[in-house]
Order: structure tokens, then C-alpha cells, then sequence
């Protein structure tokens, strides 16, 4: 009864081509990102912040990223891992010749670097299409962890061969490093998270990301109505791989502060980000966050009822895991291709007429 | 003869010899590819689950029971018996049908006319399911795998092969266990080429991969085909599954063969049997002769990850639809 548009009148444009147009979307709205900003920072503490909010809020990032690529533009693509490592190096290694400037500027510089790479490794989408590009992408995956692997200079001629990211503040704040507060931590995720998913948002629901879905949809019918593929796919590359070096930034400096690149960034992060968004919702802002958070919740509470309930062991729940992550996503592809966010608009739908659907 | 020379021509049997390898991988692609279009990522994940099913088979292990002792506070582990190789292969082979049927009946069915995109993600969630499955059912633990192929090095050949180079040249080292897997590729592709031209299924396979709407309207059904492909494609997995597993132990990274084939695919075309032979020869070759040549000396090594792709990539820049691939043709 409460979830109506009558009563809301729009008298500008602008407002009728906001995000949320009806009244109860908005306040619900800036009632979570009130919640977000100045309730939970309060009450967080370290295990919730490490177990599930920073990882929620960073994977959230690159989910948005992967999801521009894969979900408006309709580029699969499995190199993910790999660009999340280019973010991570490009932040260490500008974290440790430049200690004087600031964290958030590093991070935002280490996305741009990361677009660069990703445009090299677009490039091929413009001659190959669907599963021929998926496997492409793999090259990236693949060169780019042997090559932060290998190449000395990349993490500093370190014994081990692993990065640290060294203490950096932010107005007096620790926010990376070993001493980092779990709430400084949630913080600046948090802060990273709204400012990507405003951006992205506007940008999908733009020419862009017009231009997008049309490629999307049919490439060579998009170029005969005036879409520019080359620019169309590399800006695609090139945005989404932005949000993916930000958030594998922020997964180095901010979330694990010690990284071994196969380990952190292999190609199972990839499948990881893309499982997020087929069960989120491929082409929808809520869907990345949805996505995220599923895939960040359900092995932590696997293990907490497995292991912690019934005392087995942790390698047969991880397999459990495995059996469960493989059996949604086939199940979610048969019975709902568009993921959690077309669940969430059919509820919206069906609240609309609440009580009386006739 | 100079010895670099010679070992770059070592190099070069050793690289043919793993090569035969990934094309038997990538058969397993190519076989459900042409006939319901569907780029199968878990191909890769059956040969292990084959892999594992054969193991624990011979092996007489009771399927799931760290689950059941998980669940029931049981200790047990094994029947007791152990079977000989044959019987379990052939067990092996019904698992694999029972998988294809499965396979057909729960997810095939139900994702029909969807995008190839939606398929591909799908047998990516199946490739998971599996993973998960298999460790379940037989234990993650590594297991060796022995049905009585030979092993090791061949001294015949090391022996009949050193008087080429100085003293320092012991001849050719080559694995037993290669020398078989190309002996067993080469049967595989033989009986698979005459079952597809000689056969009356092998003729329904071939007209489902021209047209699945002609071949239904002349009364071909889709799904028996389906089964068969996937059954087909199952045995594929076992032989590499065999082969792998005997090579290095079966584990999960014999899962991660699926991702060395992919270059191959894209090389060969993913359309095309000699396609995929072609393709794991030359990615065998090439990455082996890069290692030693540039890899190792000047890059640090370990290129072999990366180098199958980029040469695919490369490739495939100048060649969208590989080497022998059918010509891609779009229309609006």
C-alpha cells in the first residue's frame, strides 16, 4: 500500500528521469545509505569487517565493473583476476614511490592504469566475438599474474616475492596497513563503493550506455544505426576495467594488505566475479551488489553451520561449496536467467498492486 | 650434429608429444561443439571426475563416504575388494553415459533456444557442480592411477639415438606413456572419423551439426543425439582423464587441462577434429620451443601459462574463426 507511484508527481524532466522515481524507492534509499555511513561504522568490528563487509563492499566495485563489460556491452569476459592484480601493483608500486600523496588519489590513478591495460586487451574484441573472446581474455588473466610473478620490478625486489601495502593515512586516519581499524577500513570501501556505483549508474542509463546495450544486443545492427563499435567496445574495456583495478586496489591495500598474486588475483577470482553477477543479474546495478553480497555471505555461512554447527570437516564443505555455487548457477540460468535483480523487480511489481492485484 | 640442435629437435618431440595430449582434450570440445553448439567448459572437469570414477572404482571405495561419515559419524573408506582395470573402465564408461544422460535430461533440456552465451555459463556452473561432486563422492586427496600402461623413459630410444651427438648427449628422452597416449589419440580419431561416416548415428551426428531443423523435420531426435555426443564426449574425457591422470597423479589440477586446451580450440577452430589435432601440435610445439629458446633464458620462465594464448590471440587477430573453422558468416 505504501509502494505507489500515485500521488508522486513529477514537474521537471530531471525528475522524471531520476533513478529511483518513486517516493519509497528514494527514501529507502537514503535510509540504507544512512544506515551504511553512520550505524554500521559504529557497531563494526574486526570480524565482520574482514569476514564480510570489506570483502562485500570491494568485490561490490569490481561485480559493477565486470557487469558494464559483460552485462551492458555484452564482452564475456574471464580476465578479471587479472585486472584486479593491475590495479593492486599499480597501487603498490605508487604507494612506495610517491609515500607523500594520498591513498585516494593513488587508487583513483591505479583504476586509470588499469583502463589503459584493459583498452590493449580489448582490442581483439573488435575482430572476435562470444566464446572466442571469453578464451582471449584468459590470455590477459594469464600473462598478466606470470607477469607480476616474474618481473622483479613489480613487487619492489622483494625475498618473497609477495607486496605489503605500507601504512598510509587519510585526514589522520590509518586506513591501510597491518594497524588499520576495522571501522577506517569499512569506511573507505564504503566510500570508494557509493562513488562507483553513482558513477556507473549514470553512465549506463546515458548515451553510453545506449550505445552499449545496443552492442549488446546486435553489434552489427548497432553499427548500422550509427554506433561506433570501436569506441563503443574499447570505452566498455577501458570503464569496466577502471572499477576492476579500484577495487583490486582497494582488495591489496585495504582488505588482505599482503598479497601473492596467483593466490589473490588467479583465475578463480574471475570465474568468482563472474558468478557474482549471472546470480546478481547480468545488466543491473542491484544485481552486482546482490551478487556480491550472495557470494560473499554463502561460504561464510556455510562454514559457520558446517563446520561450526556440526563439526565437519572444512575441506568437505568447501567441496559442499563448490556443489552449491555450480548447482545455482545452472539453476538460476534455467529458471531465471536475469539473476536476483529480475526477482527483486518482480516483488517491486507485485508490492505495486498489493492488496489488489485486479 | 650440434647438441643445441639436438636438444632443440628433443624439445620439439617432447612438445609434439604433449601436444598429442591437449588435442585429446580438446576433441572432447570439439565433438559437443559441432553437434549442439555448446562450448562445454567442463570438459575438462569430466576428465578428472572420469579420472576419480576409475580410481576409486578400481580401488573399491565406497562413493561419498567422507560425506556419510561426516553425517553419520562412520569410519569407513572401502569395500575391500579391488577390480581389475578392464571391469572398471567399463563401469567408468556407464558413469560417463549415466552423466550424459543426466547431463541432457536436467540442464540441456531446459536452457534449449537459450543464448550460446547462457550455455557456455552454464556448463561453467556445471564444471563447479562437478568439481565439488567428484571430490565429494571420491576424496580430494591425490591418487595415483596405474591400468598397466607403460611408464617412464624409453631407453630404447635414448639408446639408439645418442651416437648423434658428442658425449655429452645421452639420446632422446622420451615418455613410454607419451608414446602411448599418441598411439591411443590416433585410434580415438581413427574409429571417431569412421563412426561418423559409417554409422547411422554417425550420420545423425553429422546432419544435427549442418542443421538441428532439418534433421529434426527428417525425424532425427535431438535428444538421443545429445545423449550420444555427451556420452561420446564423456569417453574422450575418460581417455584423457586415463592419460593425464597417469602421467601426473589424479588431483584437481587435472581439471586445469580444460584451459590449456582452450588455446587449441581457438587455434584449430572450434569446428574441426583435425582442427583440434592440428592445434594441440602446434601449441605443443610452440610453447615448449618458446620456453627453450626465449622463456627460460631471457623472460625468467614458466611462459608455458600465457604463451598458448597470446599465440592463439595473435592468431586469431588475423583469423577470426581459426585454422580449419567454418567460415563465420553474420547477418542482421
Amino acid at each position: 500500500m505504501i509502494y505507489r507511484e500515485s500521488g508522486d508527481y513529477s514537474t521537471t524532466y530531471a525528475e522524471d528521469s531520476q533513478t529511483f522515481p518513486i517516493k519509497f524507492d528514494r527514501y529507502r534509499y537514503y535510509v540504507v545509505l544512512f544506515i551504511a555511513f553512520a550505524v554500521i561504522p559504529l557497531v563494526i568490528n574486526d570480524y565482520w569487517a574482514s569476514a564480510v563487509f570489506v570483502p562485500f563492499l570491494i568485490y561490490a566495485i569490481a561485480a559493477i565493473g565486470l557487469n558494464i563489460l559483460t552485462g551492458y556491452c555484452g564482452q564475456v569476459s574471464l580476465g578479471t583476476g587479472g585486472f584486479m592484480a593491475v590495479g593492486a601493483y599499480s597501487v603498490y608500486k605508487l604507494m612506495t614511490a610517491f609515500p607523500d600523496v594520498s591513498i585516494a588519489i593513488h587508487v583513483v590513478i591505479a583504476g586509470f592504469i588499469t583502463a589503459g591495460v584493459g583498452v590493449i586487451f580489448g582490442l581483439p574484441s573488435l575482430r572476435i566475438k562470444g566464446f572466442y573472446l571469453a578464451v582471449a581474455t584468459l590470455a590477459a588473466q594469464f600473462f598478466l599474474v606470470w607477469l607480476f610473478n616474474r618481473v622483479p620490478w613489480f613487487f619492489n625486489y622483494s625475498a618473497s616475492g609477495m607486496i605489503n601495502s605500507p601504512e598510509r593515512t587519510i585526514f589522520g586516519y590509518i586506513v591501510t596497513g597491518p594497524n588499520t581499524d576495522a571501522t577506517a577500513k569499512y569506511l573507505i570501501s564504503l566510500l570508494f563503493l557509493t562513488a562507483c556505483a553513482i558513477l556507473a549508474r549514470n553512465m549506463t542509463r546515458g548515451s553510453l550506455g545506449r550505445k552499449w546495450m545496443a552492442i549488446r544486443d546486435m553489434d552489427i545492427a548497432a553499427e548500422i544505426i550509427g554506433v561506433d563499435p570501436l569506441r563503443a567496445k574499447l570505452s566498455a574495456f577501458a570503464i569496466s576495467s577502471f572499477f576492476i583495478g579500484i577495487s583490486g586496489a582497494l582488495f591489496f591495500s585495504v582488505y588482505l594488505g599482503a598479497v601473492e598474486v596467483g593466490e589473490a588475483f588467479g583465475i578463480q577470482k574471475s570465474f568468482l566475479i563472474l558468478f557474482m553477477i549471472i546470480i546478481g543479474g547480468l545488466g543491473s546495478m542491484f544485481g552486482s551488489f546482490a551478487g556480491a553480497a550472495f557470494m560473499v555471505l554463502m561460504p561464510v555461512l556455510l562454514k559457520n553451520v558446517l563446520v561450526g554447527q556440526f563439526g565437519w570437516a572444512t575441506d568437505l564443505a568447501a567441496h559442499l561449496e563448490f556443489v552449491i555455487v555450480g548447482g545455482l548457477i545452472i539453476v538460476f540460468l534455467i529458471v531465471e536467467p536475469h539473476g536476483l535483480a529480475q526477482l527483486w523487480r518482480l516483488a517491486k511489481e507485485k508490492l505495486r498492486l498489493w492488496p489488489f492485484p485486479h | 650434429m650440434p647438441d643445441q640442435f639436438l636438444f632443440a629437435i628433443e624439445v620439439i618431440l617432447n612438445g609434439l608429444m604433449t601436444g598429442v595430449l591437449y588435442s585429446l582434450v580438446a576433441l572432447g570440445f570439439v565433438l559437443i561443439f559441432k553437434s549442439s553448439g555448446i562450448f562445454n567448459y567442463a570438459q575438462g572437469v569430466f576428465a578428472l571426475f572420469a579420472a576419480l570414477t576409475l580410481v576409486g572404482l578400481q580401488n573399491g571405495q565406497i562413493p561419498f563416504a567422507p560425506l556419510i561419515n561426516a553425517i553419520f559419524g562412520t569410519n569407513i573408506h572401502k569395500f575391500g575388494w579391488e577390480l581389475p582395470s578392464i571391469i572398471a573402465i567399463i563401469l567408468t564408461v556407464g558413469v560417463m553415459v549415466l552423466l550424459a544422460v543426466i547431463v541432457e535430461r536436467y540442464i540441456l533440456r531446459h536452457l534449449v533456444n537459450q543464448p550460446d552465451i547462457i550455455l557456455f555459463m552454464a556448463t561453467i556452473g556445471l564444471a563447479f557442480f562437478m568439481e565439488g561432486f567428484g571430490d565429494i563422492m571420491w576424496g580430494a586427496d591425490i591418487k595415483t592411477l596405474d591400468i598397466g600402461l607403460p611408464q617412464g623413459g624409453s631407453f630404447w630410444i635414448e639408446e639408439n639415438t645418442a651416437w648423434m651427438g658428442s658425449d655429452g648427449f645421452y639420446g632422446f628422452f622420451i615418455d613410454k606413456l607419451d608414446i602411448a597416449a599418441a598411439f591411443v589419440a590416433v585410434i580415438l580419431v581413427v574409429s571417431l572419423t569412421l563412426f561418423s561416416q559409417y554409422t547411422k548415428q554417425g550420420r545423425a551426428l553429422r546432419a544435427v551439426a549442418d542443421d538441428h531443423q532439418a534433421a529434426l523435420s527428417v525425424g532425427i531426435s535431438l535428444r538421443y543425439i545429445w545423449v550420444l555426443v555427451w556420452s561420446i564426449a564423456g569417453i574422450v574425457a575418460l581417455v584423457a582423464g586415463i592419460m593425464w591422470g597417469s602421467k601426473s597423479g589424479v588431483q584437481f589440477s587435472l581439471s586445469l587441462i580444460a584451459l590449456k586446451a582452450l588455446p587449441v580450440l581457438m587455434l584449430g577452430g572450434f569446428t574441426s577434429i583435425p582442427g583440434a589435432i592440428v592445434g594441440g601440435l602446434i601449441i605443443g610445439v610452440g610453447e615448449k620451443l618458446f620456453e627453450f629458446t626465449i622463456g627460460a633464458p631471457f623472460l625468467g620462465g614458466a611462459t608455458e601459462n600465457w604463451f598458448a594464448y597470446v599465440l592463439a590471440l595473435l592468431f586469431l587477430v588475423f583469423r577470426p574463426q581459426g585454422l580449419f573453422g567454418d567460415k563465420i558468416i553474420e547477418r542482421v
